[in-house]
Protein backbone atom coordinates (compact mmCIF):
# COMPACT_ATOMS: atom_id res chain seq x y z
CA UNK A 1 0.00 0.00 0.00
CA UNK A 2 1.07 3.35 -0.49
CA UNK A 3 -0.02 5.49 2.00
CA UNK A 4 -0.40 9.11 1.62
CA UNK A 5 -0.16 11.77 5.19
CA UNK A 6 -0.52 15.51 3.77
CA UNK A 7 -0.70 17.05 7.33
CA UNK A 8 1.96 18.37 9.55
CA UNK A 9 3.28 16.45 12.29
CA UNK A 10 2.83 18.86 14.77
CA UNK A 11 -0.62 20.34 14.08
CA UNK A 12 -1.89 16.76 13.11
CA UNK A 13 -1.85 13.10 14.28
CA UNK A 14 -1.86 11.33 11.19
CA UNK A 15 1.55 10.65 10.71
CA UNK A 16 1.42 8.55 13.84
CA UNK A 17 -2.24 7.01 12.78
CA UNK A 18 -0.08 5.97 10.18
CA UNK A 19 2.62 4.48 11.28
CA UNK A 20 0.55 2.58 13.78
CA UNK A 21 -1.09 0.79 10.79
CA UNK A 22 0.79 0.83 7.78
CA UNK A 23 1.86 -2.90 7.03
CA UNK A 24 5.82 -3.70 7.05
CA UNK A 25 7.43 -2.95 3.24
CA UNK A 26 4.66 -0.01 2.83
CA UNK A 27 5.22 3.24 1.12
CA UNK A 28 4.31 6.42 3.28
CA UNK A 29 4.18 9.87 1.32
CA UNK A 30 4.48 12.93 2.70
CA UNK A 31 2.76 15.92 0.74
CA UNK A 32 1.44 19.54 1.59
CA UNK A 33 2.09 20.37 4.79
CA UNK A 34 2.42 16.41 5.95
CA UNK A 35 6.19 17.38 4.39
CA UNK A 36 7.62 19.06 7.52
CA UNK A 37 7.39 15.33 9.06
CA UNK A 38 10.48 14.31 6.72
CA UNK A 39 12.89 17.71 8.23
CA UNK A 40 16.17 16.95 10.23
CA UNK A 41 16.14 18.39 13.36
CA UNK A 42 12.96 18.34 14.81
CA UNK A 43 11.26 16.33 17.77
CA UNK A 44 9.78 13.80 15.27
CA UNK A 45 12.94 13.25 13.64
CA UNK A 46 13.74 10.50 15.10
CA UNK A 47 10.34 8.58 14.94
CA UNK A 48 10.69 9.30 10.69
CA UNK A 49 14.28 8.09 10.85
CA UNK A 50 13.28 5.08 12.66
CA UNK A 51 10.37 4.69 10.10
CA UNK A 52 12.39 4.69 7.18
CA UNK A 53 14.00 1.32 8.36
CA UNK A 54 9.99 -0.18 8.18
CA UNK A 55 8.82 1.79 4.91
CA UNK A 56 9.88 3.29 2.08
CA UNK A 57 9.32 7.07 3.15
CA UNK A 58 8.94 9.41 0.33
CA UNK A 59 8.74 13.21 0.72
CA UNK A 60 7.11 15.38 -2.15
CA UNK A 61 9.50 17.90 -3.84
CA UNK A 62 7.65 20.68 -4.96
CA UNK A 63 5.75 20.76 -1.57
CA UNK A 64 9.00 20.62 0.23
CA UNK A 65 10.63 23.66 -1.82
CA UNK A 66 7.19 25.60 -1.92
CA UNK A 67 7.76 25.51 1.80
CA UNK A 68 10.84 26.75 1.42
CA UNK A 69 12.92 23.41 2.02
CA UNK A 70 15.44 22.03 0.11
CA UNK A 71 16.51 18.35 0.11
CA UNK A 72 19.51 18.82 2.21
CA UNK A 73 17.32 19.68 5.05
CA UNK A 74 15.55 16.07 4.98
CA UNK A 75 16.20 13.32 6.93
CA UNK A 76 18.50 10.77 5.74
CA UNK A 77 17.05 8.07 4.04
CA UNK A 78 13.72 10.21 2.91
CA UNK A 79 13.46 10.09 -0.81
CA UNK A 80 12.62 13.27 -2.45
CA UNK A 81 10.04 12.44 -5.68
CA UNK A 82 8.27 14.54 -8.05
CA UNK A 83 4.53 14.59 -9.06
CA UNK A 84 5.54 12.01 -11.77
CA UNK A 85 6.96 9.43 -9.28
CA UNK A 86 4.22 10.05 -7.15
CA UNK A 87 2.11 8.55 -9.80
CA UNK A 88 4.31 5.74 -10.37
CA UNK A 89 4.12 4.61 -6.43
CA UNK A 90 0.67 4.58 -6.76
CA UNK A 91 1.32 2.36 -9.80
CA UNK A 92 3.72 0.44 -8.23
CA UNK A 93 2.03 -0.20 -4.82
CA UNK A 94 -1.17 -2.24 -4.90
CA UNK A 95 -3.81 0.78 -3.94
CA UNK A 96 -3.61 3.88 -2.09
CA UNK A 97 -4.64 4.75 1.15
CA UNK A 98 -5.06 8.57 2.66
CA UNK A 99 -4.57 9.11 6.47
CA UNK A 100 -7.42 12.30 6.71
CA UNK B 1 -6.62 -7.76 -6.20
CA UNK B 2 -7.23 -10.53 -8.64
CA UNK B 3 -6.03 -10.49 -12.25
CA UNK B 4 -9.72 -10.11 -13.20
CA UNK B 5 -9.83 -6.52 -11.56
CA UNK B 6 -6.22 -5.46 -13.21
CA UNK B 7 -7.22 -6.86 -16.74
CA UNK B 8 -10.94 -5.56 -17.19
CA UNK B 9 -11.55 -3.40 -14.53
CA UNK B 10 -15.06 -4.08 -15.27
CA UNK B 11 -18.49 -3.36 -13.21
CA UNK B 12 -18.90 -7.39 -12.56
CA UNK B 13 -16.00 -7.17 -10.49
CA UNK B 14 -16.06 -7.33 -6.42
CA UNK B 15 -13.32 -5.05 -4.96
CA UNK B 16 -12.77 -5.22 -1.51
CA UNK B 17 -13.21 -1.68 -0.30
CA UNK B 18 -12.47 0.01 3.13
CA UNK B 19 -14.49 3.00 4.36
CA UNK B 20 -11.91 4.62 7.58
CA UNK B 21 -13.72 6.83 10.14
CA UNK B 22 -11.23 8.56 12.16
CA UNK B 23 -12.85 11.80 13.07
CA UNK B 24 -15.33 12.28 15.46
CA UNK B 25 -19.31 12.75 14.80
CA UNK B 26 -20.46 16.59 14.85
CA UNK B 27 -17.49 18.61 15.27
CA UNK B 28 -17.45 17.83 11.36
CA UNK B 29 -19.79 16.50 8.93
CA UNK B 30 -17.41 13.61 7.71
CA UNK B 31 -19.05 10.67 9.77
CA UNK B 32 -22.82 11.43 8.43
CA UNK B 33 -21.24 12.05 5.05
CA UNK B 34 -19.44 8.80 5.13
CA UNK B 35 -22.36 6.56 5.97
CA UNK B 36 -24.58 8.12 3.37
CA UNK B 37 -21.36 6.77 0.96
CA UNK B 38 -21.42 3.42 2.44
CA UNK B 39 -25.35 2.93 2.22
CA UNK B 40 -24.80 3.30 -1.53
CA UNK B 41 -21.70 1.61 -1.93
CA UNK B 42 -23.69 -1.53 -0.02
CA UNK B 43 -26.23 -1.57 -3.46
CA UNK B 44 -23.08 -2.12 -5.72
CA UNK B 45 -22.52 -5.50 -4.13
CA UNK B 46 -19.09 -4.81 -3.44
CA UNK B 47 -17.18 -6.06 0.00
CA UNK B 48 -17.56 -3.98 2.01
CA UNK B 49 -15.87 -3.01 5.62
CA UNK B 50 -15.88 -0.25 7.61
CA UNK B 51 -13.24 0.38 10.09
CA UNK B 52 -13.68 2.69 12.86
CA UNK B 53 -10.15 4.11 14.28
CA UNK B 54 -8.78 6.95 16.52
CA UNK B 55 -11.43 9.42 17.51
CA UNK B 56 -13.60 7.67 14.98
CA UNK B 57 -14.75 5.47 17.63
CA UNK B 58 -17.01 7.87 18.95
CA UNK B 59 -19.42 8.05 16.24
CA UNK B 60 -20.30 4.76 17.16
CA UNK B 61 -21.11 5.97 21.31
CA UNK B 62 -24.86 5.29 21.99
CA UNK B 63 -26.91 7.97 24.08
CA UNK B 64 -25.98 10.42 21.36
CA UNK B 65 -28.45 13.51 21.72
CA UNK B 66 -27.65 15.95 19.17
CA UNK B 67 -31.14 17.24 18.87
CA UNK B 68 -30.04 20.04 21.33
CA UNK B 69 -27.40 21.07 19.52
CA UNK B 70 -30.44 21.30 16.40
CA UNK B 71 -28.19 18.36 14.86
CA UNK B 72 -29.60 14.83 12.89
CA UNK B 73 -29.46 12.22 15.21
CA UNK B 74 -27.34 9.31 12.31
CA UNK B 75 -25.86 6.98 15.17
CA UNK B 76 -29.89 5.07 14.44
CA UNK B 77 -28.05 4.61 11.14
CA UNK B 78 -25.48 2.39 11.81
CA UNK B 79 -28.35 -0.11 13.02
CA UNK B 80 -29.37 0.01 9.46
CA UNK B 81 -25.91 -0.80 8.12
CA UNK B 82 -26.78 -5.01 8.61
CA UNK B 83 -30.06 -4.68 6.79
CA UNK B 84 -28.27 -3.20 3.92
CA UNK B 85 -25.45 -5.79 3.62
CA UNK B 86 -22.72 -4.07 5.58
CA UNK B 87 -21.89 -6.07 8.25
CA UNK B 88 -17.56 -6.45 8.50
CA UNK B 89 -17.56 -3.06 10.52
CA UNK B 90 -14.69 -3.61 12.67
CA UNK B 91 -13.57 -1.17 15.60
CA UNK B 92 -9.98 -0.58 17.02
CA UNK B 93 -9.53 -2.40 20.48
CA UNK B 94 -6.54 0.21 21.12
CA UNK B 95 -8.51 3.09 19.52
CA UNK B 96 -11.62 2.13 22.64
CA UNK B 97 -9.26 1.69 25.28
CA UNK B 98 -7.31 4.95 24.90
CA UNK B 99 -10.45 6.43 25.01
CA UNK B 100 -12.17 3.96 27.86
CA UNK B 101 -14.77 2.76 25.46
CA UNK B 102 -16.52 -0.83 26.23
CA UNK B 103 -18.41 -2.71 23.83
CA UNK B 104 -21.41 -1.95 26.07
CA UNK B 105 -20.55 1.87 25.15
CA UNK B 106 -21.61 1.04 21.32
CA UNK B 107 -24.72 1.30 19.32
CA UNK B 108 -24.35 -1.55 17.28
CA UNK B 109 -22.55 -4.58 18.19
CA UNK B 110 -19.31 -4.54 16.18
CA UNK B 111 -16.59 -6.51 16.05
CA UNK B 112 -13.30 -5.20 17.83
CA UNK B 113 -10.04 -5.40 15.93
CA UNK B 114 -6.81 -5.60 17.66
CA UNK B 115 -4.45 -3.09 15.80
CA UNK B 116 -2.23 -5.85 14.62
CA UNK B 117 -5.44 -7.20 12.95
CA UNK B 118 -6.33 -3.85 11.84
CA UNK B 119 -2.88 -3.48 9.88
CA UNK B 120 -3.37 -6.57 7.70
CA UNK B 121 -7.07 -5.80 7.21
CA UNK B 122 -6.19 -2.46 5.87
CA UNK B 123 -3.09 -3.87 3.59
CA UNK B 124 -6.02 -6.07 1.80
CA UNK B 125 -7.63 -3.60 0.49
CA UNK B 126 -8.20 -2.55 -3.11
CA UNK B 127 -10.13 0.74 -2.71
CA UNK B 128 -9.32 2.66 0.32
CA UNK B 129 -12.44 5.94 0.62
CA UNK B 130 -10.86 7.55 4.07
CA UNK B 131 -13.24 10.58 5.36
CA UNK C 1 -3.66 2.37 -15.10
CA UNK C 2 -7.00 3.98 -14.88
CA UNK C 3 -7.64 6.70 -11.90
CA UNK C 4 -11.01 7.77 -9.53
CA UNK C 5 -10.36 10.71 -7.85
CA UNK C 6 -11.82 11.65 -5.13
CA UNK C 7 -11.60 15.62 -4.16
CA UNK C 8 -13.09 15.90 -0.36
CA UNK C 9 -12.30 19.24 0.11
CA UNK C 10 -13.33 22.91 -1.47
CA UNK C 11 -10.96 25.25 -3.56
CA UNK C 12 -8.54 27.18 -1.65
CA UNK C 13 -9.50 26.48 2.16
CA UNK C 14 -7.45 23.39 1.65
CA UNK C 15 -4.33 22.19 -0.58
CA UNK C 16 -6.30 19.19 -1.68
CA UNK C 17 -7.95 20.61 -5.04
CA UNK C 18 -4.38 22.03 -6.23
CA UNK C 19 -2.33 18.25 -5.51
CA UNK C 20 -5.76 16.89 -7.23
CA UNK C 21 -5.16 18.98 -10.11
CA UNK C 22 -1.40 18.33 -10.23
CA UNK C 23 -1.81 14.57 -9.97
CA UNK C 24 -4.04 13.77 -12.62
CA UNK C 25 -2.04 16.60 -15.22
CA UNK C 26 1.05 14.04 -14.60
CA UNK C 27 -1.04 11.44 -14.46
CA UNK C 28 -2.80 12.00 -18.02
CA UNK C 29 1.05 12.76 -19.33
CA UNK C 30 2.34 9.81 -18.19
CA UNK C 31 -0.86 8.40 -20.23
CA UNK C 32 -2.90 7.15 -17.79
CA UNK C 33 -6.14 7.12 -17.75
CA UNK C 34 -8.60 9.33 -15.08
CA UNK C 35 -11.70 7.79 -15.19
CA UNK C 36 -14.13 10.38 -12.87
CA UNK C 37 -12.92 12.58 -10.33
CA UNK C 38 -15.73 13.06 -8.03
CA UNK C 39 -16.02 15.68 -5.53
CA UNK C 40 -17.63 15.15 -2.06
CA UNK C 41 -18.10 16.66 1.40
CA UNK C 42 -16.83 20.62 0.71
CA UNK C 43 -15.10 19.13 -2.72
CA UNK C 44 -18.46 20.23 -4.27
CA UNK C 45 -17.51 23.73 -3.73
CA UNK C 46 -14.80 23.76 -6.90
CA UNK C 47 -17.67 22.96 -9.30
CA UNK C 48 -18.92 27.21 -8.55
CA UNK C 49 -18.82 28.88 -11.63
CA UNK C 50 -18.83 32.53 -9.38
CA UNK C 51 -15.36 31.72 -7.35
CA UNK C 52 -13.46 34.75 -8.57
CA UNK C 53 -10.21 34.91 -7.41
CA UNK C 54 -7.75 37.11 -7.65
CA UNK C 55 -5.93 37.67 -10.75
CA UNK C 56 -2.10 36.64 -9.85
CA UNK C 57 -3.44 33.69 -8.05
CA UNK C 58 -4.31 30.29 -10.01
CA UNK C 59 -7.91 30.09 -10.72
CA UNK C 60 -8.61 26.59 -9.20
CA UNK C 61 -12.38 26.04 -10.68
CA UNK C 62 -11.05 27.29 -14.18
CA UNK C 63 -8.29 25.21 -13.96
CA UNK C 64 -10.64 21.73 -13.43
CA UNK C 65 -13.09 22.77 -16.38
CA UNK C 66 -9.98 23.51 -18.86
CA UNK C 67 -8.58 20.05 -18.03
CA UNK C 68 -11.77 18.38 -18.33
CA UNK C 69 -12.55 19.79 -21.60
CA UNK C 70 -8.98 19.51 -22.82
CA UNK C 71 -9.00 15.79 -21.91
CA UNK C 72 -12.15 14.63 -21.62
CA UNK C 73 -12.71 14.37 -18.21
CA UNK C 74 -15.91 13.48 -16.35
CA UNK C 75 -15.95 15.94 -13.12
CA UNK C 76 -18.94 14.89 -11.37
CA UNK C 77 -20.14 16.73 -8.32
CA UNK C 78 -22.16 14.73 -5.78
CA UNK C 79 -25.72 15.64 -5.68
CA UNK C 80 -26.11 15.27 -1.51
CA UNK C 81 -23.03 17.10 -0.85
CA UNK C 82 -23.84 19.83 -3.23
CA UNK C 83 -27.43 20.24 -2.58
CA UNK C 84 -26.39 20.80 1.16
CA UNK C 85 -24.13 23.16 0.02
CA UNK C 86 -26.14 25.35 -2.22
CA UNK C 87 -24.33 23.48 -5.60
CA UNK C 88 -26.90 22.98 -8.11
CA UNK C 89 -26.90 23.02 -11.89
CA UNK C 90 -27.32 26.63 -12.56
CA UNK C 91 -24.28 27.37 -10.41
CA UNK C 92 -22.30 24.27 -12.44
CA UNK C 93 -18.68 25.78 -14.00
CA UNK C 94 -18.49 23.94 -17.36
CA UNK C 95 -17.20 20.46 -17.69
CA UNK C 96 -18.90 19.79 -13.95
CA UNK C 97 -22.04 17.77 -13.56
CA UNK C 98 -24.07 16.81 -10.99
CA UNK C 99 -24.77 12.84 -10.19
CA UNK C 100 -25.21 10.33 -7.12
CA UNK C 101 -22.70 8.91 -5.24
CA UNK C 102 -23.10 5.34 -7.45
CA UNK C 103 -21.05 7.43 -9.79
CA UNK C 104 -18.35 7.54 -7.04
CA UNK C 105 -18.34 3.68 -6.91
CA UNK C 106 -18.39 3.06 -10.28
CA UNK C 107 -15.68 4.60 -10.43
CA UNK C 108 -13.72 3.01 -7.93
CA UNK C 109 -14.51 -0.09 -9.17
CA UNK C 110 -14.10 0.25 -12.65
CA UNK C 111 -10.50 1.65 -11.47
CA UNK C 112 -7.37 0.13 -10.98
CA UNK C 113 -6.49 2.43 -8.24
CA UNK C 114 -8.18 5.49 -6.35
CA UNK C 115 -7.00 7.98 -4.93
CA UNK C 116 -8.87 10.32 -2.13
CA UNK C 117 -7.19 14.01 -1.46
CA UNK C 118 -8.69 15.30 1.70
CA UNK C 119 -8.10 16.89 4.91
Amino acid sequence: MLHLVNKSPFERNTLDACLKRAAPGSAILLYEDGVYAALSGTSVADKVAKATNAFDVYVLGPDLSARGFEPAALIEGVQTVDYDRFVDLTVEKRGVQSWL
Amino acid sequence: MTDATEASGGTSVTKRFLYVNRKAPYGTVYAIEVLEMILIAAMFEQDVHVAFLDDGVYQLRKGQTPAVLEMKDFSKTYRALEDYGVEKIYLEKESMEERGLTADDLVIPAAVLERKDMISLMDSMDVVLSA
Amino acid sequence: MKYAIVVNEGPFNHQASDSAYHFVKHALAKGHEVLRVFFYYDGVHNGNKHSAPQSDDRNIVKRWSQLAETNQIDLTICVAAGLRRGIVDDILAPGFRISGLGQLIEACIDANRTVVFGD
